[in-house]
This record gives C-alpha cells, structure tokens and sequence, in this order.
C-alpha cells in the first residue's frame, strides 16, 4: 500500500516534468529545420536552475521524448565519465551505436559489437557509421513499413546532451565543439546543454572563437519553486491520497527545501518518509485507507486496536462531550465503537474535502489582494489553517478588510472563479454555496444596470446644474448633493460587496477548521515533525559537542549531573580530555595535557586520599589517556603537528 | 528634517527637536509656518509624511526578516520537545564560537579546579566556566583573583607547587614568559573591548536600525581582526616539556591493549541501556532500507558493535558485505573486486573501477532477486573519504537492491558530500550515541602518540633488514647513520645519489652504480627509503622514518652485529 503511494507520487512527478519538457521540444523542432543549413551547430541552452538532483528526472524524460517523436540517435554525456576527449567520444560512440540496435536490430548487431571496441573512436568513423546507418534505415523504411521509424525524419539528427555543462573541463568542451563543427555537413548534429547556473557560463567556459560555432537557443525551465507548488497542489492538496501531513511536518519540509537545497526530489523524500514513520509507528494507520476500504477495515478491527482508538486524545475530548450514557456505550462497546468511529472518519474525509475546495476559494481572494497578508502561496495559506483556526489570526482580519475595498469588477472574477472551484469539486455540500454565489453575481448584474440608470439620472441632475446660473442655485444644489452622498453612506454595490465578504467569512469559519480540532486526526495526519528532522537535516557535530560537554544527556548517571558549562570530573575519559583540550591554543603539549588528565582522574578515583601524587603517572591512566586522544584524532579534534615535539594541533574553532 | 528657524532661539529648539517623534516635528513645523502661504506647509507635510512612511517601511522590513528568521528557527527546533534523547538542540553558535587567545596554563587550571569539585560538592556550583570567570576579575571569588591577579609564570608555579612537585619546575624560556605577559596584556584590552561595545547598545537602546547594523559590523569586523591577530603570531604559546622527559616507559599496542582491558569500563550500565535503545530500531532500520533509503549513522562513540549485532541479528540469512573502512590498506577497488569477485563470482579484471561499477550495475539490474547489505565501518575514514570514492560509493549505494549502512565519525565528515552525492545516497540519519570506545578503530592508527607509531615502524624495519644481505643491511646503515648526522638541518633534503655511491665505494659495499640501484629498488619496494628529485635534478634519497625510531634501530643493529 505504501508503494503504492510512492509510485503514485512518482507518476505525478514525471507528468508534470513531461509535460515542461514537451513545450520545449515543440519550439525547437522548428529551430532545427532554420539552422540546419549553416555551419554552425545548433544548440539549446537548457537553464535548470539549481536543485541539481532534480535534473536527472528531466533529462531522462527529455530523452525518452525525443527517442519517440524526433532521433533514436541520442547520447547522455555527464562530466563525471568524461575527463578526456577521449573518453567523451568513446562514451558517445558506445552510446549511439547501442541504440542504434533497436532500430537495425539483428543484421547488425555483430557489426556494432565490432565498431564498438575495435574502430578507433573518431569523429570520422562515427560519420562514417551514420552514413550507413541512414542508408540501412532509408531502404528498409519503404519496405518492411516500420511504424517507429516512419515517425522519424528522413536524416534524424544526433542529439548529444550535456548533462552538467558546468563540470566539464573547458579543454574538452572546446576539443569537442570545434571537432564536431568540422563534420556538421556529413553529421546533423544537435547539442543540448544542461545549466544549472545563468546562461553567461557558456561564453565564460568558451571563447569566442568557439562559441561562434555555436547557434544557441535559450530554454528557461519552469523554477523549482513552481515545481513544488504543483506537487504540493497534486499531492497535499487533493483528496486522493489519505494520508496527510501535519502544520509542523509540513512547515519542516517546506523550510528544509527554501533554505537548504531547492531539491524537489528531497521533499518527496521526506513525503516518503513521513508516510514510512506514519504507517509504522501509528498502529492506527490500518485506518488510513480510502474511504471505499474503510468499512471492511473497521470492522475487521480486533479488541486492542479499539483500545487504541479510546486512547487516543482527540477521541477521548469527543467522548467526554457525549452524554453520559453514549460515553459508557462508547468505551465499553467495541461494536458501538467501530460504528461510532466509522461515521467519525467518514466525517473526515468530508472534512477533508471540503476543506481544499473552500481553501482554494480563499486562496483565489487572498492572493489577489495587495501585500499578500495571509501569503502568496496556496501552501502559505495551507500551512496558515492547519496551525490554527485561521479566522482569530491578525493576518486574516487585515486582508478581510482588504476584501471589503475590492473594485466591482474584480469580485466578480474572483466570484466566478469561486463558482468554478467549487462546481469541480462535485460535493454535495457545495450546492447551497455555488447558488448563493450566483445569486451574488446576478445581483452584481442588476447592480450595473441600477448604476447605469442612476448615473443617468445624476447626469440630469448635472444638467439642470448648467442649466441654472444663479449663484445661489448652485451653491445650493451642491450642497444637496454633498449631503446626498453623505447621508447615502453605503452604495447598494458596498452592501452587497460587505454581503459577499462576510459570507465568504463564514464559509471559511465553517469549513477550514484545523484538522486537529477534528476527532481522530491522529489516524490521517501525520504530526511528529522531530522525527522527520532527526532523519532528514541532522546535526552530527552537534550531537557529538553534546555528548562531549554534557554526557549527562545521555548516560542518565546521577554523578555525570551538571550545571552549565563545567563537567563532573567523572565524566567518560573522552569527556574530560576533550573538555581540557578546549582551554588550549592553537598548539597542545601532550606532556601538559596527560598530567591535567591524570590530576583530574585522580581526583576522580580517591577525592580523600591526600596521599602525595607520584611524579610517574600511572599506567593505567596513561593508556586510558592515550585511547582519549587518539578517539579525539578519530573524531577530527585534532592532528599530529610537526612544529613542535610531542605536540598536536587543534582543528575546530577557538584553537588560536 | 527638523532645520532651524533662523532665529535667536532656533538653535537651541532645533537641539531639543533633535529626538522628537516625527509627528511631532510635522506638527512642530506646520504651527510655526501657519501664519505663512498655506500651499507651502501641505508641501512640507506631505514630504515629511512620505519620509515617516518611508521610515516605517524599512522598519517593517525588518522587522519582517527577523520574525521570518525566528519562524525558520523555531520551525527546525521543533525537536526540543521530543522526549527520546537527541543532542541537536544546541544552535551553531554555542558550540564552536570564537574564543580569545589562552594561555597554556588555562588546562592545567582547569584540572585542578575539576579535581577540586567533589570536594564541595558534585554538582560543582561556583566554577560554572572557568574561562569566562578568570576573564573578567570582578566577577569572580576571591580564590579566581588570586589567578588572575598573577602572571602566568608565577601562577603555574603556585598551581604547580602544591598538587605535585614538578621535576623542573622552570621550564617555561624567559623570552617566553616574557611573550605571554604582553600577549595577556593584550587579551585582557581586547576582552574589555570587547565587553564595552555591548554595553553601549543597552545604555544607547535607539529603536535605530542603522545604530544596531553598525554595531553588529564592528563585532564583525572586531572577530575578523581577532582572528588574524591570533593568527599572525607564529610562536607557540606552550611550555617545553616533552615526553621523553617525563621517563616514561613507552607503550607498544599490546601493552595499551592489555592495560586498558584491566581499566574497568565507565557507565557500562548506562551504555548498555543506549545500546537497547538502539536496538529497538532495527526492524525499523530493515524497512527502510527495503524502502530505498540509506542509512547512516553518527554520535560519539564506537558504532562499530552496533552495526555488528544488525549483522548477526538480522543478516544472516542474507548477502552481506561487511566493509572495515578504518584498515589503513582499503581502497574503493578492493570494495569492487570483493562485490564482483565474491558476490557476483567473476573472475577477470577491469580497466578502471568506473567499469567495474558500470558491471555491477548492469548484473543487478539484469537479476533483481540479486539482494545484496553493504555494511561500511567508518565511511568517513582516511582512505574512504576521497571524492571519487565517495562519487562510486554512492552510485553504488543509489542501486535499488543494494542496501547501504554505514557510519560515520569524523566532524567534519558531512562535508564530503555534495547535493549530487547526497542525493545519491538518499541517506536517513540516525543519531546512535553510544560511548564505547573506539578499540578497533584507533588501531590502526599509527600516527599520533609516539609510544605506538615507533614500535610499529621498528620492528616492520627490523624485520625486511634481516632477511637482506648483510652488504644491502650495510648501505641501509650507511643511509641512516649519515641521516641521523644530519638530524638537527630540518631542511635536510636526504642523500643525494652520487654522494651516496661515493661512501658505499668506499666502504667496499658496491662494484657499481648499477648494483646500487638495484638494492635501492629493493628498499623502495618495501617502502624503507623514498627517492626525491631536487630542485637541481639530482635524486636525493630519504628514510621516511622519525629520528627517535632511527636511533633505536641503530642500537638494535649495533647489538646484532
């Protein structure tokens, strides 16, 4: 069932990067059938931005996309294989030739075995094998009829595709570029760059001489940040999947992809991770199902099971709600229990439901208002209602005053839209709502034409205006008006507007209640955000400085408790040497540092015993002393210096 | 803003002004030029209100990137409510901050104060931290100023003399003492300075925002300064002492290990207990791994036996590879061939290990009931820590039925991997803390502590020399003794080949140059002696051994002979 769900997400995934890639092939088609002709050789410059491990996925799909409609010939080159134009062109041979079996597929074969190892790797030879190639597929196409082929053109060319142009060696970049453009009348070929940083690093790894061969066609994809708002919109925000994540979980995951990496493909990671933890350490996730299973699931529940379900805390504020004799029947009853708790999650997924459509509809208000009050981002506005109910925060109040001075024409759009959002969800609930929001717009409609023939009639009155040149007439009559205005405070447009913002209010307060006020939330959501921070950016020195300072926390000895800074003195060895090293400079004398050791494990052993300490320092402290320091080497603490005898180096911060 | 008004009084108006809220001075400004053209005061009014609004922008701002900062904050340090043990709520600054120069006698201080607390009591109440106390006198009990009020010198002496009678107790040079009083003098300015500015940001508490951005640039700018002032000076600040002097018996491996069996281990309750806990995790471990995560390991102590009860508990049924990244000899090749060789039974050889990689991906793509555990002992290790190491480990790693567990020590050891491998990876981290010690792992280790390091290069010399000849023994001492002559030039470039060839014609120990050369082969094979070239293109021929070592094996020749 879990990779089930992955597999999913996976799909979804390669959908959306399908179809980025797909609108980019489209243009370019057309880009080669122009460049062609000249001696320069057609590039596109793909700009990826920089979450590079997405990049795989992309290029992967690109390839795929093209093998289908445009080239079978196609070759993924990554700086990592190619050091040397030698091995860059072997790669590429080895890549083209391979793929050129699944076209000629058994003829051939022994001849591309053949060329692969044998034939010495040139740009000649590979034309050479072109020539043939496209001669074999030219007289088979006519007669064996092969759909695959017939979808190619009559020369497809050869795509090369540079994985990570940054990392290549500029040498070989050069060899390549200047080699191929040598050939480009006998080979149509076609080089794609992957960039991860601004188009600028093709003219700064190339020089102009080289670059000129170049025809460069830029390629902007879609940022990474668009990227996670449609996986958020397809994987959080639908009623798909079950399972779904908590505020904190969340708020981790987003923080830990704007401020660490960027990666999409991390945060799936943690997504997948957060359903591992969930569906293993929640014993109640059996329930986390669709809604179709869900009875078979509930009713197959045994006795401890139910147990866990009385435990649970948003459960047990449910029961001590009920009347006296439900909470009896509720904890004693394991029949009334399942039934009890089927209605409840089948209420939660309505919830659930619910709340998207109406969560969409506000995000359609929020987001066109100024400032972005309750944020820009559907996830923003997410993250915001699943904290708290979003109706008692500062941000909300604000930017339902904002809504209340939005311009006629806009409302309406938003309305529509509303009307849209909801219509799509095909709920049930949501048929009194969409009625009441086109009774809203008709009523905007009749709006307009009132206002029409009241501006008309305000024309008249203006007319007569003119009319009159008496001072005092005029004096008057405007002040008349004035008064009009005055006293006519709220336009029917405003008490509409005031209408349909207090609706939308309520709306909101009825729907996007936060799934933690809801009754066994515990099953679906997903909430223990430590964990996921544990995993996913943890902090080993961090670990290691507090098991060094304070071994308290984690040996639970009442004789290693402190305060603050200081160690006890019987502290673990390590502990105590790594605590001394820290008073010293740059450079430690290890002669020094033993007998600090040694004074304090003495102490350690026999706090009373004043028994004057022998010059010669024990051998069995010796040894512990020298087990400590070589750990500490191990751990990366300090080193072996040469600038002084018997002395060692500090490495970390605070050694000078 | 606020100009003067020209007259008599607009001076001393303009100063009181000075401070006022902007409205104020709007207000201000708008009264006095009532009486003058109204057109002018709507024009002031409306600038100055643009400027305040403009003001409260930037405030805004701010204000807004800090609350966003602490949102980012507290959003990762969610974990300090978890229950279950884990050290990571510390933030960054508290662990490695920046610390003004010491002096060497801090850690022997230190000592006696650590040694001194079970005497008041066990939970050490009044030496909170040491090194902040001693900095700041007026701060401290009267026993701490007695320390401070002291230079180092004579405060070494007086901590010296009671504990334990030093055998000399002057050791410190006089030009040094003498460095370490202007150094202190030094620190205690720096430190008072450092004391100040703080002080002037509360006394000057202005919501200013450009008031708080110069300070915190001057701390900036003062931490940069401090680290090159640290920095700059290449003496050594600590005494002379080394451990000959100390008439110490050296401890070879045996004699450590068998000393530190009888040295009882500390806590081993308490280490047991946080084994279990870890324990407890490996079915969770098992799952996800199956999943397609990694796994990894960090915290303090020897992970080592950890790993090896997974092994034992949940491998054994399966194809594992246990992998010692500790062993000074492993290499990502040997890593390689064991996978083809034993795993996969081929037999044959491979031009470079990306070949070997690319094999052994194409096998476990083409058989997916191949399984195999791959279970690293230290990834971070010397030999392991490579980039392309790491670049093939991970690809490795990142094969769906190849299921990675490896642990890690070394601070710094995230610091290997970049996005790309990381990802690769795909690693889940785990925090197992678990004290015990390092046993296997520092064994090998032959670099620091000289007690081991010479024993071990001894007796591996003394060893290849005996089964030589005795006119290829002679050239080796030949080498040495020259060596040794030499010892005090620490430019010493080693024996240049001609000369070389001179002396052992001379000692009737070669015919020819070209026997010579024959011999030296046979050093450099066994790793005995190491040839350089020269800045003039001559070969210069060097004994990679330290001088102490060589003196020894030099007795232990003589004894033979």
């Amino acid at each position: 069932k879990v990779q089930e769900d992955l597999n999913k997400q996976l799909l979804d995934n390669l959908v959306s990067f399908l179809s980025r890639s797909h609108s980019e092939f489209q243009e370019k088609t057309t880009e080669w059938t122009c460049q062609m002709k000249f001696r320069e050789i057609p590039t596109a410059a793909l700009v990826l931005g920089v979450n590079v491990t997405d990049h795989d996925l992309t290029f992967r799909s690109l390839s795929d996309l093209l093998q289908d409609n445009i080239t079978p010939y196609i070759a993924l080159l990554e700086a990592k294989d190619c050091p040397g134009i030698k091995n860059l062109m072997q790669k590429l041979m080895a890549q083209l030739m391979n793929c050129s079996i699944d076209v000629d597929s058994l003829e051939d074969e022994d001849y591309v075995q053949v060329s692969q190892n044998r034939i010495r790797c040139s740009m000649s030879s590979l034309s050479k094998w072109y020539k043939s190639v496209t001669k074999k597929t030219d007289s088979e196409t006519p007669s064996q009829k092969r759909t695959s082929s017939s979808t190619y053109w009559k020369s497809p060319p050869i795509v090369v595709i540079f994985k990570d142009m940054e990392s290549f060696t500029t040498k070989v970049l050069q060899d390549f570029i200047v080699i191929s453009s040598q050939h480009i009348h006998e080979l149509p070929l076609v080089l794609i760059f992957g960039i991860a940083t601004s188009p600028m690093i093709i003219h700064r790894l190339l020089p102009h001489s080289v670059s000129s061969l170049l025809c460069i066609e830029l390629f902007q994809s879609l940022s990474c940040k668009d990227h996670l708002s449609t996986i958020i919109d397809k994987l959080l925000l639908s009623d798909q999947f079950p399972f779904k994540l908590g505020e904190k979980v969340l708020q981790v995951l987003i923080n830990i992809f704007l401020y660490h990496d960027f990666s999409v493909q991390n945060f799936i990671k943690g997504f997948q991770l957060c359903i591992v933890e969930h569906f293993f350490s929640q014993p109640l996730s059996v329930l986390c199902c669709q809604l179709i299973d869900l009875e078979k699931r509930v009713n197959s529940l045994s006795h401890d099971q139910c147990e866990n379900i009385r435990r649970l805390p948003s459960f047990r504020s449910y029961v001590e709600k009920q009347e006296s004799e439900k909470q009896i029947a509720l904890l004693t009853s394991d029949n009334f229990l399942k039934e009890e708790s089927q209605k409840l999650l089948e209420d939660l997924h309505v919830y659930h439901y619910n709340y998207v459509s109406v969560l969409r509809c506000l995000h359609v208000f929020t987001s066109s208002l100024p400032k972005y009050p309750l944020g820009k981002q559907i996830r923003d506005l997410h993250c915001a209602c699943l904290e708290n109910p979003v109706w008692e925060t500062e941000e909300y109040e604000s930017s339902l005053q904002l809504a209340r001075m939005l311009n006629k024409s806009d409302l309406v759009t938003l309305l529509q839209q509303c009307v849209e959002i909801l219509l799509s969800s095909s709920g049930k609930e949501f048929d009194k709502t969409v009625e009441k929001l086109k009774e809203f717009l008709t009523q905007f409609q009749n709006l307009e034409a009132e206002a029409f023939q009241e501006r008309d009639v305000s024309v008249s009155s203006l007319k007569e205006l003119q009319k009159k040149t008496d001072l005092y007439h005029l004096q008057k009559t405007l002040l008349e008006l004035k008064e009009s205005r005055r006293s006519k405070k709220l336009t029917k447009f405003e008490m509409l507007r005031f209408e349909v913002v207090d609706y939308i209010d309520c709306l909101v307060r009825k729907y996007l209640v936060p799934a933690d006020h809801r009754t066994l939330h515990e099953i679906l959501y997903f909430n223990t955000a430590s964990v996921l921070r544990e995993h996913l950016n943890a902090a080993p020195r961090t670990a290691l400085h507090t098991a060094l300072n304070n071994p308290h926390w984690y040996l639970k000895n009442q004789a290693l408790k402190c305060d603050g800074g200081s160690i006890s003195n019987k502290a673990p060895d390590i502990c105590i040497v790594y605590k001394l090293h820290l008073e010293c400079g740059r450079l430690i004398n290890l002669v020094d540092w033993l007998e600090a050791f040694s004074t304090v494990v003495m102490a350690a052993e026999a706090p009373n015993a004043d028994t004057a300490p022998s010059d010669q320092v024990d051998d069995i402290i010796h040894a512990r002393f020298i087990r400590a320091v070589s750990e500490l080497e191990l751990l990366g603490f300090i080193k072996p210096s040469k600038q002084k005898t018997d002395h060692v180096a500090r490495l970390t911060w605070g050694g000078c | 803003m606020s100009r003067p008004q020209g007259s008599g009084g607009g001076r001393r108006r303009a100063l009181q002004v000075k401070f006022v809220p902007d409205e104020e001075v709007l207000k201000h400004i708008a009264d006095d030029t009532g009486t003058k053209a109204r057109k002018d005061k709507a024009q002031l009014s409306i600038s100055v209100k643009t400027f305040v609004k403009k003001l409260e922008n930037i405030s805004d701002n701010k204000a807004q990137e800090i609350l966003e900062e602490k949102k980012y904050v507290a959003a990762l340090g969610i974990c300090t409510q978890d229950p279950v043990e884990n050290g990571s709520s510390v933030s960054g600054g508290e662990i490695y901050s920046f610390q003004t120069p010491k002096r060497s006698s801090k850690m022997a201080e230190l000592a006696s104060e650590l040694a001194q607390t079970p005497e008041k009591s066990v939970t050490s109440d009044d030496s909170k931290c040491p090194e902040k106390t001693a900095n700041t006198p007026q701060s401290s009990s009267n026993k701490k100023k007695e320390f401070v009020s002291t230079t180092p010198y004579r405060l070494r002496k007086r901590l010296a003399g009671p504990d334990f009678d030093l055998e000399s107790e002057s050791e410190y040079s006089a030009s040094c003492s003498e460095e370490e009083d202007e150094e202190d003098q030094q620190e205690v300015n720096t430190v008072l300075s450092g004391q100040k500015t703080p002080a002037k940001t509360k006394a000057a508490s202005t919501p200013r925002n450009s008031l708080a951005k110069k300070i915190k640039e001057e701390k900036m700018s003062n931490l940069v300064e401090e680290y090159f002032e640290a920095h700059s000076s290449s003496k050594v600040l600590t005494s002379d002492r080394t451990l000959q002097k100390l008439r110490k018996r050296r401890l070879n491996q045996e004699t450590l290990h068998d000393l530190l069996k009888k040295a009882p281990l500390a806590y081993a309750a308490e280490i047991k207990e946080l084994n279990q806990q870890h324990e407890s995790l490996f079915s969770k471990w098992m799952l996800q791994l199956h999943l397609g995560f990694n796994i990894v390991l960090y915290g303090l102590g020897s992970k080592r036996d950890l790993l090896e009860k997974f092994r034992t508990s949940l491998l054994q049924d399966s194809v594992h590879l246990v992998i010692n990244g500790y062993f000074p000899s492993i290499t990502v090749r040997s890593i390689l061939n064991s996978i083809t060789e034993e795993v996969l039974d081929h037999t044959g050889t491979f031009r470079s290990p990306l070949d070997q990689l690319e094999f052994i991906t194409k096998r476990f793509k083409e058989d997916s009931s191949l399984e195999l555990y791959v279970l690293i002992h230290s990834l971070d290790s010397q030999m392991l820590r490579g980039e392309r190491s790491q670049q093939i480990l991970a690809q490795l790693s990142s094969l769906p039925s190849v299921y990675l567990i490896a642990s890690i020590d070394h601070i710094n050891a995230p610091l290997m991997w970049d996005q790309a491998k990381l990802s690769l990876y795909n690693w889940l981290w785990y925090e197992t803390t678990t004290f015990s010690p390092y046993v296997e792992e520092t064994s090998y280790e032959n670099s620091l502590l000289v007690q081991q390091s010479g024993s071990l290069a001894l007796s591996s010399l003394t060893h290849v020399l005996r089964s030589l000849t005795p006119n290829a023994r002679g050239i080796f001492r030949l080498l040495a003794q020259y060596q040794l002559e030499k010892k005090d030039n620490p430019s010493y470039p080693g024996l240049s080949f001609q000369d070389f060839y001179q002396q052992c014609r001379e000692a009737f120990l070669v015919n020819s140059d070209l026997t010579l050369r024959a011999q030296l082969t046979e050093f450099r094979d066994h790793k005995l002696i190491r040839a350089k070239r020269g800045a003039d293109g001559v070969e210069y021929l060097l004994i990679p051994v330290d001088v102490s070592t060589l003196t020894d094996f030099l007795e232990n020749e003589d004894e033979d002979m």
